[in-house]
């Protein structure tokens, strides 16, 4: 794996590319475990100065530092895409490889089931769940339900590799020489899934971002809580654009332009690295 | 039993299957949370300044009934579906005493409108620019196309949004920032009136266009430059084909069918992507209606929003499925 991360960022422009903004950005949100202004506290400095020397990125109409607010958000947002998109490949690898690799009467119930998740409506639904819950709505409850909703377009991916790998020679020498069927999965099948899973967790990763920042600018989540879609939130409270502040708004939308850019690079370079007749093509037109 | 009735068949249940487990789905959130749904929603109702104790108490017996809050879990359970296989949600919170039905009547043409061209647009533009791409790698300007479409892709359709609303609404004010046609205008199929419907729709249509465009170029031009390098292409140019032909008849038509399955998908999602542009045109569609379902604790209007987005999600991929053998002919033998 490490190898593989080496060779991409030595000869993939765009994996490198993708690689040093994402990397940028997450240094930039981790600088928030030094913050002079924690992001709950309000009002602790005069509102709505401009950039300056003193304050880079300018202040908030509630008084907080936009630099060290936006540190913080990034921080959290990632966070919560993190935890969706962990929970969600765990759910999206099982039921992949799983129904792949069993097939028959089990790979169409989960089918099924993954169908059916395919078409419900996801932001309806966790709409629904916030407002059934309203203050009991946690990030770790609502990264669950994102999860549990998030996983559908990649098991079906997942399983048409898997489906492949089921009548490969090495499964069959495997089967035949009694390893169990978990120990297949995991110990021959998993690596050759892994490009697979890792390009779908970019993917995954930007959508739960989106669904934060989405909730959050409606303000359908912890909105005390800093994170990109919550300071959209209330900058659009304090009618930030219509009255010039800018800033407010600005940077958060450049970081996760940024981030969004970095993250998507990173899985459009790995996507060509699974697939490697876009690589053949890469080294001089071959294909 | 022919292939394609039991391609039909195995359709239709899962399109059964699908709407049995979204409405299960929206009675378990709601039934099973901690919170009163008819307390909440009455205290919420009577914050709302309804002084009218009758109303109140009207909205009582109607909440009981609309969350089924009568004898057990099953008969709640079986009551629930008799409110949704009839289409009725009760009366509206925040508009009382208008049905919900009524207002999601009111509200559902504006976004399928919406939603349903510009995704159309959408899939055809990004598909050509993606198959010309694929097919004609070695274009300047395709490339030069390719580029701009590739750097939008990733900028999140709120963002798009909030800054065409910024430069073509307030900086330079040449669409409306709002609504879904001009004020006190009255509906109707005269010219004005469409003129002012595209007029407003414009700039959210617009959004989702630029948003959604490099997900289908992106996948057409690299299905595109696999199914190039196919025999039977190759072949079709040493035989002297014209490129022209090869191109919409050979390579284009093969490379759709993934491309469609994603539309079926997509429109399958029609519900989820908009609800956040309609927020900021303030677009007067089902996600607006959502939205402020949920900002005045309009109980039975989220229920009735949720339950019916469902049904339409189900019904748009059926179809969709449905028509697939007639574009794909390899679907009936599988």
């Amino acid at each position: 794996m490490f190898k593989v991360i080496r060779d991409l960022l030595r000869y993939n422009v765009e994996f490198l590319a993708g690689f040093t903004l994402t990397l940028m950005v997450l240094i930039f949100a981790a600088a928030h475990f030094w913050t002079p202004y924690p992001g709950y506290n309000l009002y602790l400095l005069p509102p709505d100065l401009p950039p300056s020397g003193e304050h880079w990125f300018g202040t908030t109409s509630r008084g907080q530092d936009v630099l060290w607010q936006l540190s913080e958000a990034v921080w959290n947002t990632m966070a919560f895409g993190l935890t969706v998109t962990i929970l969600s490949r765990l759910i999206a690898i099982s039921v992949g490889m799983v129904s792949g690799y069993l097939g028959g009467r089990a790979d169409r119930i989960l089918m099924s089931i993954n169908d059916t998740f395919i078409a419900l409506p996801n932001i309806p639904i966790l709409l629904l769940v916030y407002f059934v819950l309203r203050e009991q709505m946690t990030w770790p409850l609502l990264a669950v339900c994102a999860a549990l909703l998030g996983w559908t377009y990649d098991s079906r991916l997942i399983r048409s590799v898997s489906m492949s790998l089921r009548t490969r020679e090495f499964t069959r020498h495997g089967v035949f020489s009694g390893m169990s069927t978990w120990r297949i999965l995991v110990r021959e099948h998993l690596p050759y899934v892994l490009p697979i899973i890792f390009f779908t967790a970019m993917n995954n990763l930007i959508w739960a971002i989106s669904l934060e920042v989405t909730l959050s600018v409606l303000g359908f989540t912890d909105i005390n809580r800093p994170t990109i879609g919550g300071m959209i939130y209330w900058a659009n409270q304090h009618q930030a654009i219509i009255s010039g502040i800018w800033w407010w708004i600005a940077f958060p939308i450049l970081a996760i332009v940024l981030l969004f850019l970095g993250l998507f690079l990173l899985a459009m370079s790995v996507n060509e690295y699974v697939d490697p007749r876009s690589r053949l093509d890469r080294m001089g037109g071959v294909a | 039993m022919s292939s394609l009735t039991a391609y039909i068949l195995k359709r239709l249940a899962q399109f059964v299957f699908v709407i049995f487990t979204g409405v299960t789905l929206a009675f378990l959130i709601t039934n099973l949370s901690p919170v009163d749904p008819v307390e909440q929603s009455l205290t919420q109702l009577t914050s709302f300044g309804a002084s009218d104790p009758r109303a109140v108490e009207m909205m009582r017996e109607s909440l009981t009934e609309l969350y089924g809050l009568q004898g057990n879990l099953l008969e709640q359970y079986l009551n629930f579906w008799g409110r949704v296989l009839h289409a009725d949600f009760g009366p509206s919170l925040s508009a009382f005493p208008t049905p919900v039905t009524t207002l999601i009547a009111n509200a559902a043409p504006w976004t399928i409108g919406l939603l349903l061209t510009s995704i159309l647009i959408t899939f055809v533009l990004g598909n050509l620019i993606g198959a010309l791409a694929g097919y004609f790698r070695n274009s300047k300007l395709l490339k030069l196309l390719g580029i701009a479409i590739m750097t939008i892709n990733p900028v999140p359709h709120y963002f798009i949004g909030l800054i065409l609303l910024i430069v073509l609404g307030y900086v330079f004010p040449i669409f409306p920032i709002s609504g879904g046609a001009r004020m006190n205008m009255e509906s109707g199929l005269n010219w004005a009136y469409i003129q002012s419907v595209l007029y407003h729709g414009f700039l959210p249509a617009f959004s989702l266009v630029l948003a959604g465009l490099g997900g289908w170029f992106i996948g057409m031009r690299s299905l595109v430059s696999n199914v190039v390098t196919d025999d039977y292409v190759i072949y079709a140019e040493l035989a002297g084909v014209k490129r022209r032909k090869i191109f919409s008849q050979y390579v284009a038509r093969n490379a759709m069918l993934p491309q469609l399955t994603g539309l079926a998908m997509q429109l399958g999602q029609i519900f989820g992507g908009t609800v956040i542009v309609e927020f900021l045109f303030n677009y007067p569609g089902m996600g607006r209606l959502l939205i402020q379902g949920i900002y005045r604790g309009d109980y039975s209007l989220v229920l009735g929003v949720t339950t019916i987005s469902i049904f339409a999600v189900a019904v748009a991929v059926l179809l969709i499925d449905i028509l697939y053998p007639l574009i794909d002919p390899r679907v009936k033998l599988g």
